[in-house]
Parts: C-alpha cells; sequence; structure tokens
C-alpha cells in the first residue's frame, strides 16, 4: 500500500463519493480507493465489502465504516460515515421539501408516476440479473423464492429471516464443504 | 414526540433487518410504514422510494425522504438515524472484530446462503413496487420494459428513470 490517507482525506474522499454516487455507492467507492488513490488493494477493498454485505444494514455505511476503521480507528469510521451522508441529506431534505409542495400537481404526479413504475422495473431487473449471475444450486434458488414468496405475502420480515437464514447457511455450508 | 419516537423505533427495526440493502428491507418498510401505521398510501411510499434511487447516495436515504414527509425535518433527522445507528454500531464492533481475526472462513458461507434470500427480498420489492404503480397499461409496459432494460444491458439505470419520467409525462 502506498500511503495511509488522513481523517480530512477520508472525509473529503467520502463527501465526493456521496456526492456523485447515482444508482448505488459500491462501485464507486471501489473505484476510488483503489483505482484513482490506490489506499487499498482490490483484495482488502473485496474483504471490506464483503463483511458489509454480510452484515445488516446498508452495505455502503457498513462498507465506510470498516474502511474508517482501518486506517484510523473509531474517529476513522465517524467520519467516513459523515462524509459519506452529508451531501446526499441536503440534496433529499430539497428533494422532500418540494415533494411535500409540489408532489400533488397533475403533471408532477404523472412524472413521478412514470419514475416509480421504471423504479419498479429496476428493482426486479436487478434481482433476475443477480438469480442469472449467481446460478444458485436448486436448494438455494427454492431458499431464494421462499423468501420471495414469504415477503410478497407480507409476513413480517424477521420471521422471514429467522426461518430461512438457517436454512441458507446449512445449505451454503454443505456446498462449499464439497 | 410520539410520533417521532415511533419513527425513531420503526427504522431502528428496520436497520437491523437491512441484509441484502435498502431494496431487500422494502418489503417490510412498506409493511410497517402503510399497512400497519398508515403514514402514506401505496403510491406515495413508491413515489418516494422512486426519488431517493434517482438521487446521489446510497439508497438506503429512501428512510430520510420517508421520515420528511412523515413529520418535517425533525422526522427526516429522527428516521435517518434510526436507520444508520443501530447498523453502524454492529459494523463498528465487527469491525475491529475482523481486522483481528483475518481471513475468517465464516464469512464465505455467510454470504453464500444469505445472498439468495437477499435476492427473493429484492424481487418481492420490486413486485410490492409494481403493484403500488400499474393502475393502467402505460404503467404496465413501463415496468416489463424497465425490467428488460436492467436485466439484459449493461447500461446505467439511470436511463431507465429518466425515460419513465418522460414516457409518464406523456402518457400518464
Amino acid at each position: 500500500m502506498s500511503e495511509r490517507p488522513s481523517r480530512t482525506a477520508l472525509f473529503l474522499g467520502y463527501l465526493q463519493i456521496g456526492l456523485t454516487s447515482f444508482g448505488g455507492v459500491n462501485a464507486w467507492a471501489r473505484r476510488f480507493f483503489v483505482e484513482k488513490k490506490g489506499w487499498l488493494t482490490e483484495q482488502e477493498y473485496a474483504e471490506v465489502l464483503g463483511i458489509g454485505q454480510v452484515l445488516p444494514g446498508p452495505n455502503a455505511l457498513n462498507t465506510a465504516i470498516g474502511i474508517g476503521t482501518y486506517f484510523h480507528g473509531a474517529t476513522g469510521a465517524i467520519v467516513c460515515a459523515l462524509g459519506l451522508f452529508t451531501g446526499p441529506m441536503v440534496l433529499l431534505a430539497a428533494v422532500a421539501s418540494l415533494y411535500d409542495t409540489y408532489g400533488q400537481l397533475p403533471l408532477v404526479r404523472a412524472i413521478l408516476t412514470g419514475i416509480a413504475a421504471a423504479a419498479a422495473g429496476m428493482v426486479m431487473g436487478t434481482a433476475v440479473k443477480m438469480v442469472t449471475k449467481l446460478r444458485p444450486s436448486r436448494t438455494l434458488l427454492c431458499i431464494g423464492l421462499a423468501a420471495f414468496t414469504l415477503a410478497a405475502l407480507k409476513v413480517r420480515m424477521p420471521y422471514v429471516l429467522l426461518m430461512l437464514a438457517p436454512l441458507g447457511l446449512i445449505a451454503a455450508w454443505r456446498e462449499l464443504d464439497r | 414526540m410520539i410520533l417521532l419516537g415511533q419513527i425513531l423505533i420503526a427504522f431502528a427495526t428496520l436497520s437491523l433487518l437491512a441484509i441484502g440493502g435498502a431494496n431487500a428491507v422494502l418489503p417490510e418498510m412498506h409493511r410497517l410504514l402503510v399497512d400497519v401505521h398508515h403514514w402514506m398510501d401505496d403510491a406515495t411510499f413508491t413515489q418516494l422510494f422512486a426519488l431517493a434511487q434517482a438521487a446521489p447516495g446510497p439508497n438506503i436515504l429512501a428512510a430520510s425522504v420517508m421520515g420528511w414527509h412523515i413529520a418535517g425535518p425533525a422526522g427526516m433527522m429522527v428516521a435517518t438515524l434510526g436507520m444508520l445507528v443501530p447498523a453502524a454500531c454492529l459494523a463498528w464492533i465487527m469491525a475491529g472484530l475482523t481486522i483481528r481475526l483475518r481471513g475468517n472462513t465464516w464469512m464465505k458461507p455467510a454470504q453464500f446462503g444469505l445472498v439468495p434470500i437477499a435476492v427473493g427480498l429484492i424481487a418481492a420489492s420490486g413486485l410490492i413496487m409494481a403493484q403500488a404503480t400499474v393502475t393502467g397499461w402505460a404503467a404496465l409496459v413501463i415496468v416489463i420494459a424497465a425490467t428488460l432494460f436492467v436485466w439484459r444491458t449493461k447500461y446505467s439505470p439511470l436511463w431507465v428513470l429518466l425515460a419513465g419520467g418522460l414516457v409518464g409525462l406523456v402518457l400518464l
């Protein structure tokens, strides 16, 4: 590794990532830390991201905290998290107040319905894409389908996770063992 | 004050359930905010979520926009803190642990086994959003076209949101 970034550099880095990261933070964060600055190797970033994805809570936040802790402990974590959320929060406060004022105008409502319909398709497309990329075994596919069905039927999510997470872990353990 | 407390508890619960990010926790968020607390209707929920997707930054900030809609700036602060702080504490503890336990053997099975569940939850999110928006054939066409575009091409999904807005302007 070339150098250790200061806390200020981490904050400014995450501020920039937060404001530019359209459509998900992770790809942008990787580009910044690995490609642009070289503060982390590909392997190090993948490890931090992997832990962030297993933990509950937003991946982007978990990863930011992982990276901050890696360089500067608790203060590093706080600096990275603040940097990540400050910019978008200000922007979204503006969006939210505009929505409250103009959201009911017929024209605005039509545009927003269009965006919402597109977002619905985007979320479904992402799910399908992930399935085709992952090529899960039949057992894991069934577990995924069960999660889909239960969530679509609005079963409470703690119950869904309590039922399916142990099954998923056991299945994964056995498949990776082989 | 009671309302702010309720918002805090609702989003703090969601924070610890959000394995797989904002999209995976959407069904539970919808259940709590629309069905249990009646803080907003179906269409508003979906539109706010879509707006947060279109803006830069982590998608989980949908929580902030919804907090604002329920109770103004204070609602936004409470919802955001509720969504972020519990998960952040956990992530911080884990970050400390994993620096010590390098090459952790439990992580691969955990990822491998939990990802299918997250994907299932994400698919359900899409379905719930579609149910809220599809009131006629035009919206249905947008949903199907957006699904195919994101699935089959490598372009940024933001184009889908932009196109959806334009089509909505003309047809809806």
